[in-house]
Formats: structure tokens, C-alpha cells, sequence
């Protein structure tokens, strides 16, 4: 099995550029690539959009100062957000209200699917969530349709420059494993970026990850870095 | 009954509705009660959107399973797996809410009203945390129950029609307060259980909308 290049957090971050559309794996950070994050935040990468189920959290699990992307929003480093929360960080609504940072939020499953789609080469997600909300009015949604008696939303796939995926075991040919609930959107972000980066808490030889039990598959993954142990 | 008193007596009635086996997601605050509350052999399979099928106790700091960087529930606490169940991603979990197999989710409201439309998620101009899980839940869980005070400061929360964005329309099936018990018709509002505390007439009071009063109004307390 080719071996995919591991690189450093530092090195991953140069490669994103200003203005970048960035797909960000991870719950509250929960599997999230932090050490990646830490090192966009030195470098002040500007314009960026971030795909994410939330923007991290404001205050860490264990009293950190900004835990996640929530740096990169305190930060200013955001231009757009496509999001289904971002109530554990106040700041997004400031910056929102202040007119610096457009945000769209759209239900949590709508926005996986429409990621696997993305990843699936779909031309778009047919979802019954968010008929009559303000959903109808989002960027993301093209619209109505009724099947069979039901109304349905038709909304966008997305895709992205960049895939940060937070994993927790990935061997050198870059399959992954995630404990826990790290697991969330970054199985279906890693087939819906151009470039996708798996950070990992522990770089194991390939064949440690027994095959039943890949959730990522290296085929997927262009870089690892290997992050902090948590 | 102060707060955590009206708080435990809505989740003791809500825990009711449980059978065992059933997959239940509960919403952050009051729901996440309505476990402490079951009769003995009712066992639920806990759903919990950030992903988990079967979800245990908290842990505590100490704990074998305490692991706050990798195993979280939705308001970022630290969560736990039960014995039997498993993790899954997002996709394919909220596949899992869409489709139906989900039996029940209890979630609060910032308003409902007699079509059983729900408004949950934002107030514009003040609070946009966001709707995370929340829109997928009510249009794909099988019984959509609504557990909240009866009003807000003395206003009325069940209305006519919600006045704030709704989180999905025509969703909510019962609605389950410290003063009664709703169920949501094709005729409006049925009034199924009485706290007894409480008369017809202050109900109807507290609520801006109208109710009908079922033939065999229980109590909610056995």
C-alpha cells in the first residue's frame, strides 16, 4: 500500500492559501485537527470559509482558552460560515451583527448529506427538513419539489478546497480510525475537498487498523500530520 | 413548585410515554431528566445526534470511561457509550433520524402552537445559536413531544401560531407542561391531563390558544 506523505501541522497550513473554502471535521472539536488550526491562526490566513457543524467552542473541555476553530474566528481570520450551531461561541453572532462575518446555518443532517453529496457526485439532496423555515431562503437551497403527495427541499452539495480531518489512529497509507464521537462529519468531508489532510493523535504502521474497521479510507487522504495526544 | 420542582414533575410525566426499547433522543435541559424517571424494566436506547446509538451514564472525572476529548454529547459535556451501544458518523445517523427510526424525541420550545408547529431555534435580531439537530429531529423522529413550563414569565409559550421562525411545521404530536397534558389534533388542542394543582379555567388562562377539554380528563398524577 503506497504511503501518503506525512508532513507537519506548520507545513499543512502554508499550503492553504487566503480566501480558502476549508471543510473542518469535528463536534464542539470533538475530532477536529487542532494542531492545523493552532498553526492558521499563527499565520493569519485571511477570507477564509469554514464548514463546519459548529465553530468550535469559546472554552475548552478542560478550561483551555478557545478550543478548535473558535480561534480562528476570534481571530478574524473568517469571512463566511456554514454551520448548524454556533451558540458555544458567541463571537460568530457579534461579528455577524457587526456585518464582518456572513454566517449560514443549515440543519445538521441536511448539511451531511449535502457533504456526502458533495463526496458522492450528486448533483444534490432531496431532504423534507427545513419545508417551511427559513431554510427555503437559504444560499444552499435551490428550491422546492413535492414527491409523491410530500414537499421536499432541494439543497446544494458541498465541496471544498480544503478537508481538515480530526482522527485519532491513521496508518501510513493514511486509513483512519476515530475513538469515540470523533468520528461526526469526517467521514464524509474526506471525500468532498480537493486537498484533504488527516491530522491524528497516534501515526500507526499499516495494518494496525484492522480492515473491517476503517472509517476513512487512504484513498482518500492526501497528507497526515500527526497532531497532540489528547 | 419552584423551577427544578416544575422541572422534575414535567419530566416524571414525560418519562410516561417511554416503553422499554425505545430509541429516544432528548433535547439539552429538561429532557435530559426524563431517564431518572423510568419504572423499573424500561430501558432506552439513548440516541445522541454528535453520535451515539445507545448512550450511557455521565461519567465522572475519575471514571474508567471519562474522556472529554473523544467521547461528548451535544452541549460538548463529556458522554458515555452504554454497554451494547455504538458510535456512529453523522451521515449515516442522521439517515437514522430522517428515516424514521427514531421513535421519540422530547425537545424544548420557545413556542408551539395548536397546529403543532414548532419554533425552537432562533429569535432574529437577538439569539441565532443555530438549529443543529434540531429541524432534522422534529420532521424525522416518529413522535415529536414538546416538554417545557407552560408559559414564559406569565406569557403564554402555546399559541395560535408561532410568531418566531419555525424549527419544522406541523411536527409536534403531544406537549407536556407542569399545568397539563396536549395532544395536538386535526381540531386543535385536546386537553388530556390536569395537574390537579391547577383549574380548567387557569390553563385556559395561561394558554393563547384555544383547548378543548377531553371527556375523560385525567390527572397527571397517578
Amino acid at each position: 500500500m503506497a504511503k501518503k506523505p506525512v508532513i507537519t501541522a506548520a507545513e499543512a497550513a502554508k499550503m492553504i492559501p487566503d480566501g480558502a473554502t476549508i471543510m473542518c471535521g469535528g463536534f464542539l472539536g470533538c475530532g477536529q485537527a487542532l494542531a492545523i488550526v493552532k498553526e492558521l491562526v499563527k499565520l493569519g490566513t485571511k477570507d477564509l470559509t469554514l464548514i463546519a457543524n459548529d465553530m468550535g467552542r469559546a472554552v475548552g473541555p478542560k478550561g483551555e482558552e478557545f478550543f478548535g476553530i473558535a480561534e480562528l474566528i476570534h481571530n478574524h481570520q473568517v469571512k463566511r460560515v456554514i454551520a448548524t450551531h454556533v451558540g458555544m461561541t458567541p463571537e460568530v453572532g457579534e461579528q455577524m451583527n457587526a456585518g464582518t462575518l456572513e454566517v449560514n446555518l443549515i440543519p445538521q443532517g441536511s448539511m451531511a448529506e449535502c457533504i456526502r453529496a458533495g463526496g458522492a457526485g450528486l448533483g444534490g439532496v432531496l431532504t423534507p427538513v427545513g419545508v417551511d423555515t427559513l431554510i427555503e431562503e437559504s444560499p444552499l437551497c435551490l428550491g422546492k419539489q413535492e414527491i409523491d403527495g410530500k414537499q421536499y427541499l432541494l439543497m446544494k452539495p458541498i465541496h471544498a478546497d480544503f478537508a481538515l480531518l480530526g482522527t485519532y489512529k491513521c496508518d501510513e497509507a493514511g486509513n483512519c480510525w476515530y475513538k469515540g464521537t470523533m468520528r461526526n462529519f469526517n467521514t464524509v468531508m474526506a471525500t468532498a475537498a480537493d486537498v484533504v489532510i488527516a491530522e491524528t493523535e497516534y501515526l500507526v504502521p499499516v495494518g494496525e487498523i484492522e480492515p473491517e474497521n476503517i472509517h476513512t479510507y487512504g484513498m482518500c487522504v492526501d497528507y497526515i500530520v500527526e497532531g497532540e495526544r489528547k | 413548585m419552584d423551577k427544578n420542582e416544575i422541572k422534575a414533575f414535567i419530566a416524571k410525566r414525560c418519562a410516561k410515554e417511554l416503553k422499554d426499547g425505545d430509541v429516544v433522543n432528548l433535547g439539552i435541559g429538561l429532557p435530559t431528566m426524563i431517564p431518572g424517571f423510568l419504572p423499573e424494566g424500561v430501558d432506552l436506547v439513548i440516541h445522541a445526534e454528535l453520535g451515539i446509538v445507545g448512550a450511557g451514564a455521565t461519567p465522572k472525572e475519575g471514571d474508567a470511561n471519562y474522556d472529554p476529548y473523544h467521547v461528548v454529547d451535544a452541549g460538548g459535556n463529556v458522554a458515555s457509550v452504554a454497554f451494547g451501544g455504538g458510535f456512529i458518523d453523522s451521515a449515516t445517523n442522521f439517515g437514522l433520524i430522517r428515516g424514521g427510526h427514531v421513535d421519540a424525541c422530547f425537545l424544548g420550545a420557545l413556542e408551539v402552537d395548536q397546529e403543532g408547529n414548532l419554533a425552537n431555534w432562533i429569535i432574529p435580531g437577538k439569539r441565532m445559536p443555530g438549529m443543529g439537530g434540531a429541524m432534522d429531529l422534529c420532521v424525522g423522529a416518529r413522535n415529536c413531544i414538546v416538554c417545557m413550563e407552560h408559559t414564559a414569565k406569565g406569557n403564554p409559550k402555546i399559541l395560535e401560531k408561532c410568531r418566531l421562525p419555525l424549527t419544522a411545521s406541523h411536527c409536534v404530536k403531544k406537549i407536556i407542561t407542569e399545568m397539563c397534558v396536549l395532544e395536538v389534533t386535526e381540531n386543535g388542542l385536546l386537553m388530556t391531563e390536569i395537574n390537579p394543582e391547577f383549574t380548567v379555567d387557569q390553563v385556559k388562562a395561561a394558554t393563547a390558544a384555544p383547548i378543548t377539554v377531553s371527556e375523560n380528563l385525567k390527572s397527571m398524577i397517578d
